[in-house]
């Protein structure tokens, strides 16, 4: 693998709230590699949406604060900088892309207006050449007419279209690094695949980094070299893609493939379920945050938090028992009792 | 039965424990508690609506002078015009009257025709504005259009000749009178704001539930939608509640509410203004019924404040 | 608009094959767009759903997939009258109205009256989608179950709430937890409310409008499979309305695919799935990822140009035609391909259907 991009360490995210502190990223570490694409799995709660807020530091104070963590992109602290030298990476270096396009973009502007914007804030280019970098970056995302579509207002775009344009302004500015947070989840399947393909063509092209975070594991299982599951705010599983699917160590892993409906098998018997819902992270209990849901959970779960391992090759896992649970009857068969 | 999820053994304990859920139900007025006892000022605000009810209610029984006496001391001589002391804490009036009395009763009047007005409003604006959001079409544009008819109404102007219209009416009620008027004036804004909350209830997916379970258009609307637009009818009716007490003493200001000897906040202090450009230096004629005012109209504010805080099912602690 | 609508043969109107629950045939729903403020007059129609027919039999589920604005929750509620059909049949087989056992009537919903429909509505139930908006969040657990109850005067209050724990039970859930609101519960148990609700007047006829496509993947199994166990347990006959095509093929036993207002094919599951015919059922399913790298590192996907033309001003012909990547012009872009049946049980849209294997 080559050289690490961005390396997070020890990341907690927590939020004051009426009912308490929400502790929705509750020490984290991962590495992002160059052009490397990084799929974060995880259910809603799982903390994955604000890792990716926590890199852009677009944390909003006072609710919600960085409570420990370093997160070193490209050799610097991005917890570190000042303001302004962060807003010079944001949109720059790293870019993100959201999940509803419709509220990313302002109502009130062009198209056009906010791409140029976008270019003229980053790079130092007079406002000529940033419409036709404006043009040529839609060009890139297979709109048509990109020349015409400058004047459109977000709301005369489909979804998708919406969508393109928001991976136009994040790619226009050549990031290492792009977020896509659910970036295809508001879109139809047909769209989606669309969106999904362009992304992959783009990011190889300029060998830019993705930190691609969705709920659904078929859409990584195509475009991901390593997946990162996460569970209630921390770490259950890393590792390549291939690994994670075909031998996972953690139970939450498992239970999710094994929940899945596929398009290409038909599953006579009843679909392993996990029971249950995600636990509230106002004073979670301690141990292992799955316990309550988990089959295999045994005393330890309970009481003692199960640290990351490293099972070699990148592969790492948050559970006392891994690797020797026999997962095989979750990811596929029927639950038995 | 088939499994259901049922983890072995200890059964709906652990299957709750795995739902995250708590132990002990939270209702809805438990939660709805929690969030006003934490909004202080409307607590405080609460706490001194709740006085100046008790007394305007209990007036009768409190030691106090009649308000519409002409009160005399040991040698036969009325006492107007006694700044504060000891024996009146608020002074008399040019008539010698109690003002302390005056300002507990005159509260009875004020508070009388504002809750009337609160009531009014929120009958016939819900009743209007569900109707109206419920059923839509021609019904829809008939009532707003009438609706829009009202609050194109220039308010004052039509309340003062209104007023003194219905003054020679209800001669001796002028109190309902007013209630009556500014129900009718100030209805408009609450019929628009519960219809368009209807219009957006009515497309929920639970009234559609109702829908598919058969109930009628009268259960719809009474039992599934209503409810769900509580809030902004309690805080527009509050609101209208400050406002009503407000142009009733701007209507007896100008001489067209409540009769005098009568006591009403609005008129003792128009009195009182009269009296004080008049050189007369009795400036606890205008205070006392003008502090009175603002802090009853401050106070039901805030509470429509802290209940609209309370009431919001956005900031219900909501499980995702 | 009689020309703009599919037919597929069906029986004779009011005489349907024994096993067979309900019938569609060539229901079409406009949504008129208005304008004015006195008088409003329709400047235009979002033709929502433009003449489809099918029929479900009892005890089968069949499965409406298609993508937004296909038409296929429109088709769903006016299945259940919940909307007011445009024009169309929707036949149902119901229990005879004198309650001898056994003995059935067909009764034509888009067309019964009131008190018809009534007694229809303790037949049929629904199943929404998002169970945050599908419970009054003012109402207790028990009083949102037991509210179809009420609405028939079915039992005292006692009656009720014995009844309601019992649903409890059934769906899974705690039967102590009736006294409380809708807010204290997880997605799951919520949609587990919702299911609930629907068994409490035991219908024969179910309607699931996306139960699952709102819950976190987790929780998605634990309900397909309250679903499949309920039809073991009461003998359900469901319409499974989705967007999904990996759940439609877990959970369905025959399934029609829905493209801008019109069925573009209809099969039995395996089918379908194994010989689609229809170009955007390719398109469609090669789309879907599969939750395996080796899968889809060798997959060949289907790449649709473009996106789904407005309802209100549909294409001509096909409607399909313009992002088809088989379309032969003018043909599909003048002539409305039927739904005829190209090989036993297996109808298709098409004026060039082929089989192809995309999954």
């Amino acid at each position: 693998m080559s050289e690490p991009l961005l390396q997070v360490s020890n990341l907690r995210t927590f939020f004051t709230t009426e009912e308490g502190i929400v502790r929705a990223v509750d020490g984290l570490s991962f590495t992002i590699h160059k052009g490397e694409k990084f799929g974060v799995v995880g259910e809603s709660g799982s903390g994955k949406s604000v890792t990716a807020l926590s890199i852009m530091r677009l944390i909003e104070a006072p609710a919600g604060e960085i409570v420990t963590g370093e997160i070193h992109f490209k050799g610097q602290d991005l917890l570190r900088l000042g303001d302004e030298e962060m807003r010079k990476i944001r949109g720059a270096q790293i870019a993100m892309i959201f999940q509803d396009p419709m509220t990313a973009l302002n109502p009130v502007y062009t198209i056009g207006n906010q791409l140029v914007e976008t270019i003229m804030l980053h790079q130092e280019v007079r406002k000529s050449q940033a419409v036709d970098i404006g043009i040529q970056a839609l060009d890139d995302v297979h709109i048509p007419n990109p020349k015409v579509r400058m004047d459109d207002y977000p709301h005369q775009l489909s979804g998708g279209m919406r969508q393109r344009v928001m991976i136009a302004m994040g790619l226009s500015c050549n990031p290492d690094l792009l977020i896509a947070d659910e970036p295809t989840t508001a879109l139809d399947v047909t769209t989606q695949a669309q969106i999904l393909h362009l992304m992959l063509e783009l990011t190889e092209e300029r060998d830019t980094a993705v930190m691609l975070i969705t709920h659904d594991l078929g859409v990584v299982a195509g475009f991901c070299d390593n997946i990162q599951v996460m569970y209630a705010g921390r770490l259950a599983e890393r590792g390549t893609t291939d690994f994670i699917f075909d031998n996972t160590f953690h139970p939450y892993t498992a239970g999710l493939l094994g929940s899945m409906t596929r398009l290409d098998e038909v599953r006579e018997e009843r679909l392993y379920s996990i029971r249950g819902a995600p636990p509230s992270l106002i004073n979670p209990s301690n141990g292992c945050r799955f316990t309550p849901r988990c089959d295999f959970a045994q005393d330890i779960c309970g009481s003692k938090t199960p640290l990351p391992r490293e099972f070699g090759d990148g592969h790492w896992a948050a559970c006392h028992f891994a690797p020797d649970l026999d997962l095989s009857r979750v990811k596929r068969a029927e639950r038995v009792g | 039965m088939t499994d259901r999820n049922l983890p072995p053994g200890d059964g709906y304990a652990a299957l709750d424990e795995a739902e995250g859920l708590t132990v002990e139900p939270v209702t809805q007025w438990q939660l709805f508690r929690s969030r006003f006892v934490r909004h202080r000022l409307a607590m405080m605000a609460a706490v001194v609506l709740g006085i100046i009810l008790a007394l305007a209610l209990f007036a009768d029984f409190l030691p106090l002078e009649n308000p519409t006496d002409q009160l005399e001391d040991d040698n036969g001589r009325i006492v107007n015009l006694l700044s504060p002391r000891a024996e009146y804490w608020f002074g008399t009036d040019e008539l010698g009257q109690d003002v302390l009395s005056r300002v507990i009763y005159g509260g009875r009047t004020s508070l009388t025709v504002a809750v009337l007005t609160g009531l009014m409003v929120a009958t016939f604006g819900t009743l209007v504005g569900s109707i109206a959001g419920y059923y839509g079409g021609w019904i829809d544009t008939l009532l707003m259009r009438f609706t829009d008819l009202i609050l194109s109404l220039p308010l004052l102007p039509v309340a003062i000749v209104a007023a003194a219209w219905l003054r020679e009416a209800f001669r001796g009620r002028e109190a309902l009178s007013l209630a009556i008027l500014l129900g009718t004036l100030l209805w408009g804004t609450l019929a628009r704001i519960v219809r368009a909350e209807f219009l957006s209830l009515r497309e929920k997916e639970f009234v559609e539930a109702a829908r598919a379970a058969g109930a009628r258009d009268r259960r719809i609307i009474f039992r599934h939608i209503l409810p769900n637009a509580l809030s902004p009818i309690i805080v527009n009716a509050t609101l209208v509640i400050g406002l009503a007490i407000i142009l009733e003493a701007a209507l007896s200001f100008l001489g067209f509410g409540v009769r005098p000897p009568e006591p009403a906040w609005g008129a003792m202090a128009a009195n009182g203004g009269r009296l004080a450009v008049g050189g007369s230096g009795a400036w606890w004629l205008v205070l006392f019924p003008s502090v009175a005012l603002i802090v009853t109209v401050l106070s039901v504010n805030f509470l429509g404040d802290g209940l609209r805080d309370a009431l919001d099912p956005t900031q219900t602690i909501e499980r995702r | 608009m009689t020309q703009d609508t599919q037919t597929q043969d069906t029986d004779n109107p009011i005489q349907m094959p024994p096993e067979r629950l309900l019938q569609v045939e060539n229901l079409v729903k406009h949504f008129p767009i208005t304008q004015g403020i006195f008088f409003r007059k329709q400047i235009a129609a979002v033709q929502a759903v433009s003449g489809i027919s099918f029929h479900i039999d009892r005890g089968e589920t069949f499965g409406i997939v298609g993508e937004s604005g296909c038409g296929k929750s429109t088709t769903a509620r006016c299945v259940l009258r919940l909307l007011e059909p445009t024009s169309g049949k929707v036949l149902y087989r119901a229990e005879s109205s004198d309650g001898s056992s056994g003995s059935h009537e067909i009764i034509d919903i888009a067309s019964a009256n009131k008190a018809e429909l009534r007694r229809l509505r303790r037949e049929m139930q629904i199943v929404f989608q998002d169970p945050y908006a599908s419970l009054n969040p003012r109402m207790t657990v028990a009083s949102i179950i037991a509210e179809p109850l009420v609405v028939h005067g079915i039992g005292d209050t006692a009656d009720r709430i014995e009844r309601v724990k019992e649903l409890l039970k059934v769906v899974g859930l705690n039967p102590e937890h009736t006294n409380r609101y809708p807010h204290e519960f997880s997605g799951g148990q919520r949609q587990r409310i919702g299911v609930a609700r629907a068994l409490a007047l035991n219908p024969a006829f179910m309607v699931l409008d996306e139960p699952v496509s709102a819950l976190d993947v987790s929780i998605q199994a634990q309900v397909l499979n309250l679903m499949g166990d309920l039809q073991d347990e009461f003998g359900l006959t469901y319409l499974f309305i989705a967007h999904d095509l990996s759940v439609v093929r877990h959970v369905c036993d025959r399934v029609g695919v829905m493209y801008l207002g019109r069925m573009a094919e209809v099969a039995d599951r395996d089918t379908l799935y194994e010989r689609p015919m229809h170009p955007y059922t390719h398109a469609l399913m090669s789309a879907v990822p599969i939750p395996d790298p080796t899968i889809e590192r060798n997959r060949r996907r289907i790449i649709l140009e473009g996106d789904i033309p407005s309802p209100i001003n549909p294409p001509t012909g096909c409607r399909f035609n313009t992002r088809c990547p088989r379309a032969e012009f003018p043909r599909c872009s003048e002539e409305i391909p039927a739904l005829k049946e190209v090989e036993p049980d297996h109808w298709v849209a098409c004026h060039f259907p082929e089989v192809k294997q995309v999954v």
